[in-house]
């Protein structure tokens, strides 16, 4: 079975983010009140194949932990879905 | 017979040159090795260039701790082989689990490009058995992720078995304890953001890599 699998990467707490920090800056500038806390992240999307969500899901975390992310310095989010044969998507 | 000492060319270094230079001008040898090959040939000791291998994409050093050079210099380093990654290198040698923490971006929100002043914390480390604790080096920093962090076990860690090699005099890019070079537990591996190889001749302002790059050649020995 095709799963789609959708890994939502943040920095963790405390790490230097100046891509957020410039934005958030930018704001008020642009006219923009009361907007806090951005942070710039990164998504990864891809397709893997697997006997079933579960074996997917293990799958993408095995290797978002040893590749996709840095643990020391990042977080990351898996949204694991089947895919339709169908939609291909 | 001259030190050799193996340059690592991932695609994106751009400081190799820099390193061959600086080890030719010291007596030393310098050799390209290229990411492919998993054989270093037989030198004495390694350095990882700073650049940006593959492009940094997804981060710097992410890939490049996959080349098959990189392999070999981790067998090399595991049999107590002087390695030392500069800047990018650093970032390489962090990726691949050779050094403890990790280079996140600058607090300053720039790209810092500038002569940086370090001091020399030990001498018991493959990148300063001939420099003096306490000593000051004027050495440039070419970098936008030398923020160098990591969690407060290691920290206490690094401090407790003297483990941090150099530390910023007036911190440039925030990073944790002031730190711009730590190295592993058997201290032969050494990752540092300045740039001693472009701090080996007058012409470029300042001598003070000098001391470091001759103690890499000295630690091969």
């Amino acid at each position: 079975m095709q799963f789609s699998v959708l890994v939502d990467i943040r920095l963790r707490g405390g790490i230097s983010d100046p891509a957020g920090a410039t934005i958030e800056r930018a704001l008020p500038v642009l006219g923009y009140e009361g907007i806090a806390g951005v942070t710039v992240g990164k998504t990864i999307r891809f397709t893997i194949e697997a006997a079933d969500a579960e074996a997917a899901r293990v799958a993408a975390a095995e290797l978002t932990e040893s590749f996709l992310t840095n643990p020391v310095i990042e977080d990351a989010e898996l949204t694991v879905e089947a895919m339709s044969p169908e939609s291909g998507r | 017979m001259s030190t050799v000492v193996g340059v690592v060319v991932f695609p994106g270094t751009n400081c190799e040159m820099d390193a061959v230079e600086a080890v030719d001008g010291l007596g030393g040898s310098g050799r390209l090795l290229w990411h492919g090959d998993d054989d270093l040939s037989g030198v004495d000791a390694v350095i990882v260039p700073g650049g940006f291998a593959h492009g940094d994409y997804l981060r710097p050093g992410a890939i490049a701790r996959f080349s098959p050079a990189m392999e070999a210099v981790a067998r090399f380093a595991a049999d107590g082989g002087p390695v030392v990654g500069i800047c990018n290198g650093f970032q390489v040698l962090t990726e691949a689990g050779l050094l403890p923490g990790a280079l996140q971006k600058n607090s300053g929100l720039k790209f810092l490009c500038r002569p940086a002043t370090v001091r020399v914390e030990t001498t018991n480390s493959s990148l300063t058995v001939e420099a003096v604790v306490g000593a000051e080096l004027s050495i440039p920093i070419n970098h936008f992720e030398g923020n160098y962090t990591c969690d407060e076990r290691t920290l206490k860690q690094l401090r407790e078995e003297d483990r941090i090699v150099l530390r910023y005099v007036g911190n440039p890019n925030g990073s944790i304890d002031d730190i711009a070079g730590v190295c592993n537990e058997a201290r032969n591996v050494v990752g540092l953001m300045p740039h001693p190889e472009r701090a080996c001749n007058e012409l470029l302002g300042s001598t003070d890599g000098v001391v470091l790059i001759r103690s890499l050649l000295a630690a091969t020995a």
